[in-house]
């Protein structure tokens, strides 16, 4: 008996999408894309600008309507579902967007709260405890939690907006650019970050970037963008091997020196 | 023997010496809010037994069952119990270790004045934000005229790309409502005037007082206010958000005055638009009068007209129209200072826009009356 492939239920993909298809107008920006994320890994997604990564992103968030394709999120199809397991599953994720997307008029600890006061029934005694608790724990400091968005600096934002993308204790993270707009101390700090609350929290993360220092620091996998497709997946040895021109500069260049000069001397430092 | 206590997800155990507190089942953050209301009416016990801490039982956990744990933990030691954990999985202790270096002591919120303070704090802001209005008003005012003056002497200054854009903005796009309002108001005057004059058979002086009205006072009040609604609000939201996003700070730093601009092209359109506006919205409510007075007073149309050029001198309209750019200026220069002083956030961006239509509104009452007075001081 034959079996269909696609009638198989556990995969053991927290979210798996097969024949993505997005786009606008006349263009499909991305076309019968399959991807998938696995549990407890941090999936970097690169390619060349323009590609589509976060149109991807936002298609697999359900932010953009998809022309074609299934996604999974828990082995269960998202078209399935009904209102109410949609809005179950969502609970699941964390979304940090490239610019953070804080509300503009809260300060960062209500900021936090905002999930938690929709979705949970607990005392305010607890959220703010908790608030607090998850701001420490993304590195900022206790006076920042009065502050308004306005008033921090574009790291304080992304470590603000990825507490909020927390708030909820997320299975998957979803992050656009984390490290665009840091400084290199920074983006090396925030990936530190992303990977130590990977293995506390047992988060699995997936990660759009442009910054080879996060591909070198902090993913276990890595997806290539290009041509509307998925060009090339594994890790980061696959990668280096691929013959494709982009890949080649791209992981080859001179900047790609300069990023394994200095993962070396942190790895000699860390000794 | 031991005595066990079973709560919301967690049972308390006493026997021998010591207290077992037992957490079972999920302690995530969803199934918290019973185990959260248990455990703060949760009451010492008076003794100082060791305490253990036993997650034998406990399914599974996140970083705010971590915390309630954690914070358990704190209650016992503060009340003397000796502490120990027992049955510890490795996710509960990685997280009960990261909730606890992350647990820091929380900055208390300033205390909340009291409410008389905060009223008379209130009012004393008032005041100094009208001063501070005065004061920006001033100022604006006076780059305006030097920048007319450099204007008259330089006129490649005048940006004609923007200004055409904001006339078909605010003079081209409003022709519709302006029209519209207008008409019905002149056409509810006129039925008003007709029919409270009829009783004195006097319908003809219908025309005279309907015609004084809208040219001198209703055509312009009703545009300027339409205007004030629908461009001070646009202008006041579009400069706030480009000060949102230092689009104002890029002009200053290209060597640009945000003054030329920005302000001078959308303060020209409205000087520009709102008599040409006033002009339609004139037309508009005599048409509207005209009408009301075949159908509803009965006067041919031929007839009116004739009685409106004989009855109702010119002098109504120049008088009229005249306040237009006056009250152009003032909605654009308020739309434009409420703008500049967006903060960062988008409730000011609201605050603002509000504010900007409420003050020209009523600054537009203030010139139609001070009009009024320096006319009758003129007619004597
Ligand atoms: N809302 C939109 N409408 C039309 N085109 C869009 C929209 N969003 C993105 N695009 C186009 O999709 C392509 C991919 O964009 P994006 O996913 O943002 O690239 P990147 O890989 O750099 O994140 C680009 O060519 C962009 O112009
Ligand atoms: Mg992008």
């Amino acid at each position: 008996m034959a079996i269909n492939p696609r009638a198989i239920k556990t995969t053991g993909y927290l979210l798996e999408a097969q024949g993505l298809t997005v786009g606008f107008g006349p263009v499909n920006i991305i076309e019968n894309l399959d991807i998938q994320l696995k549990r407890s890994e941090i999936l970097g997604v690169v390619g060349p600008s323009g590609t589509g990564k976060s149109v991807m992103m936002r298609a697999l968030i359900g932010l953009l309507p998809r022309r074609g394709g299934r996604i999974r999120y828990f082995g269960r199809d998202i078209d399935k579902l009904s209102l109410s397991a949609r809005r179950k599953v969502e609970r699941r994720w964390g979304v940090l967007f490239q610019h953070g997307a804080l509300f503009s008029s809260l300060t960062v600890k209500e900021n936090v709260q905002v999930p938690m006061r929709e979705h949970m029934d607990i005392s305010q005694e607890l959220m703010d405890e908790l608030a607090e608790l998850t701001l420490s724990m993304v590195g900022l400091a206790p006076n920042a939690g009065a502050k308004l968005p306005s008033e921090l600096s574009g790291g304080m934002i992304k470590r603000a907006a990825l507490a909020r993308a927390l708030a909820l204790n997320p299975d998957i993270l979803f992050l656009d650019e984390p490290t665009s707009g840091l400084d290199p101390v920074g983006a090396a700090e925030f990936d530190e970050l992303i990977t130590s609350l990977k293995e506390t929290l047992g988060l699995s993360v997936f990660m759009v970037t442009h910054d080879l220092g996060s591909l070198y620091r902090a993913c276990t996998r890595i997806a290539v963008l290009g041509g509307k497709k998925v060009m090339v997946e594994g890790d980061l040895d696959t990668i280096l091997a691929y013959d494709d021109p982009w890949v080649q500069s791209y992981f080859h260049g001179n900047r790609a020196q300069t990023v394994q000069v200095q993962m070396a001397e942190e790895d000699k430092a860390l000794v | 023997m031991a005595t066990v206590a079973i709560h919301n997800g967690y049972r308390l155990e006493e026997g021998g010496d010591t207290l077992r507190f037992k957490p079972f089942g999920s302690w995530i953050i969803r199934n918290l809010t019973e185990v959260e209301k248990t455990l703060s009416g949760f009451t010492m016990p008076k003794s100082s037994a060791p305490v253990v801490i036993d997650l034998s039982d406990l399914e599974k956990i996140d970083v705010a069952g971590a915390w309630l744990i954690h914070r358990s933990a704190k209650k016992f030691a503060a009340a003397n119990h000796p502490i120990s954990f027992e049955s510890v999985g490795r996710a509960a202790r990685i997280l009960l270790q990261e909730v606890a270096e992350s647990d820091r002591p929380s900055i208390p919120p300033e205390p909340a004045p009291s409410k008389a303070f905060t009223l008379v704090e209130d009012a004393g802001k008032s005041v100094i934000s009208s001063v501070g209005d005065v004061r920006r008003l001033t100022e604006l005012i006076g780059s305006m005229a030097a920048i007319g003056a450099s204007m008259v002497r330089r006129p490649a200054m005048l940006r004609f790309t923007p200004i055409l854009y904001h006339l078909e903005q605010t003079g081209v796009r409003a022709i519709p409502i302006v029209a519209l309002i207008t008409f019905v108001i002149g056409a509810i005057v006129s039925q008003q005037a007709i029919y409270q004059l009829r009783d004195f058979g006097a319908e003809q002086l219908a025309v005279n007082f309907v015609g004084i009205v809208i040219l001198r006072e209703l055509g312009v009040l009703l545009t300027a206010i339409m205007v004030a609604g629908r461009s001070g609000s646009a202008f006041t939201a579009e400069v706030g958000a480009m000060k949102m996003r230092e689009e104002i700070d890029a002009v200053r730093t290209l060597a640009l005055d945000p003054i030329e601009v920005i302000i001078v092209p959308r303060l020209t359109a409205l000087v520009i638009a709102v008599p040409l506006l006033t002009f339609i919205g004139n037309l508009s409510a005599l048409t509207a009068a005209a009408m009301v007075s075949f159908f509803y007073g009965g006067v041919p149309i031929d007839l009116f007209i004739e009685q409106l050029r004989d009855q109702v001198d010119m002098i109504n309209f120049t008088r009229g129209i005249l306040k237009a750019p006056f009250m152009a200026i003032v909605i654009g220069l308020v739309a434009v200072l409420e703008g500049l002083q967006v903060e960062g956030s988008t409730d000011s961006l609201g605050k603002r826009t509000t504010a900007s239509v409420v003050k020209s509104i009523f600054l537009v009452i203030v010139i139609d009356g001070i009009f009024v007075l320096y006319y009758a001081m003129v007619d004597g």
